[in-house]
């Protein structure tokens, strides 16, 4: 199974999410974010960085580029699409998903190991998760707090919308402890930490990020994501 | 040539944390004047001429899509000689 991983100006964690996907049994690909061909991959992940140096919003400017025109008509249809941080941030640029990503409350820029709780295991991309399982991956951003209204709150908690939450305090001040969310269907993914980092215990805190990767091979090859 | 303005502000139910820090560091420098402080983003737009209403349209159509996000901020459009 292919997996796109686009490369935008200031994408940082492009080679971390390839590497994770090879790990977990699949075929990186490659995607340049100038280019609107998704080389016929099966799924697409957005990584973290700071594309377009988060200039004007995060991710306002990526949102635009000739890849996600493509990117977003696939996920339309039911092409998984995972965004971590600033892929996050794109995701809710492009309003795929509801809400948006303001400024950390405490305004620091957070670097840390951060544990989560995976609530929902019926998305392309946490099928590999026990529902309620708790993980430790890393946690790293300037602007990873989770706005959205209280109609908009209540929607994500009534569909069980919410894929993962922080435990413990609040690192950021998002709505509710949330760390990822999905969309109605359940293909697309959006989640502030950083599950790439974590897929072994030599190179990161622990090997829990690789169900990220091995769910969404798995709803592929089962056909549960099309 | 005249001036276009956007003013992008945060909504005022989303938290402005960088208000709050300005908001914080005034008194330490001796002004107790501020109640609050919300922090936004000013566009100047050079047009050549002055702006027609279609062109007016047109910016006021690029600070929907591109300057502001509509999710979480409010936007003001006008034009400075």
């Amino acid at each position: 199974m292919k997996i796109g991983v686009v490369t935008f100006p200031g994408t940082l964690d492009d080679r971390d999410a390839a590497r994770a996907v090879t790990a977990s049994g699949g075929q990186a690909i490659a995607l340049w974010h100038n280019e609107a061909d998704l080389k016929g991959v099966d799924a697409v992940i957005l990584p973290g960085g700071f594309s377009y140096g988060d200039y004007l919003r995060c991710g306002a400017i990526s949102r635009f580029s000739p890849v996600m025109e493509p990117i977003i008509a696939a996920a339309l249809g039911g092409m998984p699409l995972l965004g971590i941080c600033n892929g996050f941030q794109i995701l809710a640029e492009a309003h795929l998903i509801p809400g948006a990503l303001t400024r950390n409350h405490e305004l620091h820029f957070l670097c840390r190991d951060q544990k989560l709780t995976i609530e929902n295991i019926d998305t392309a991309w946490t099928s590999s998760f026990i529902k309620g399982q708790e993980i430790l991956i890393p946690l790293k951003n300037g602007e990873g707090a989770y706005m959205c209204d209280d109609e908009t709150l209540a929607m994500l908690e009534g569909e069980g919308r919410i894929i993962a939450r922080y435990v413990g305090e609040n690192p950021n001040g998002s709505r509710n402890l949330i760390a990822g969310i999905t969309n109605e269907r359940g293909n697309i993914v959006g989640l502030m930490p950083h599950p790439e980092h974590a897929i072994d215990s030599l190179t990161g805190p622990s090997a829990d990020g690789l169900g990220f990767f091995t769910s969404v091979l798995k709803s592929l090859v089962s056909g549960s994501a099309k | 040539m005249a001036k276009i303005v956007v003013d992008v502000m945060l909504k005022p139910e989303i938290l402005d944390p960088q208000g709050k820090a300005v908001a914080a560091a005034l008194p330490r420098l001796g002004f107790t004047f501020a109640q609050d402080v919300r922090q936004g983003k000013r566009f100047e737009i050079e047009v050549a001429g002055d702006p027609t209403p279609a062109q007016l349209a047109e910016v006021e159509k690029a600070a929907e899509v591109l300057l502001s996000n509509p999710v979480i901020e409010n936007f003001t459009v006008r034009v400075e000689k």
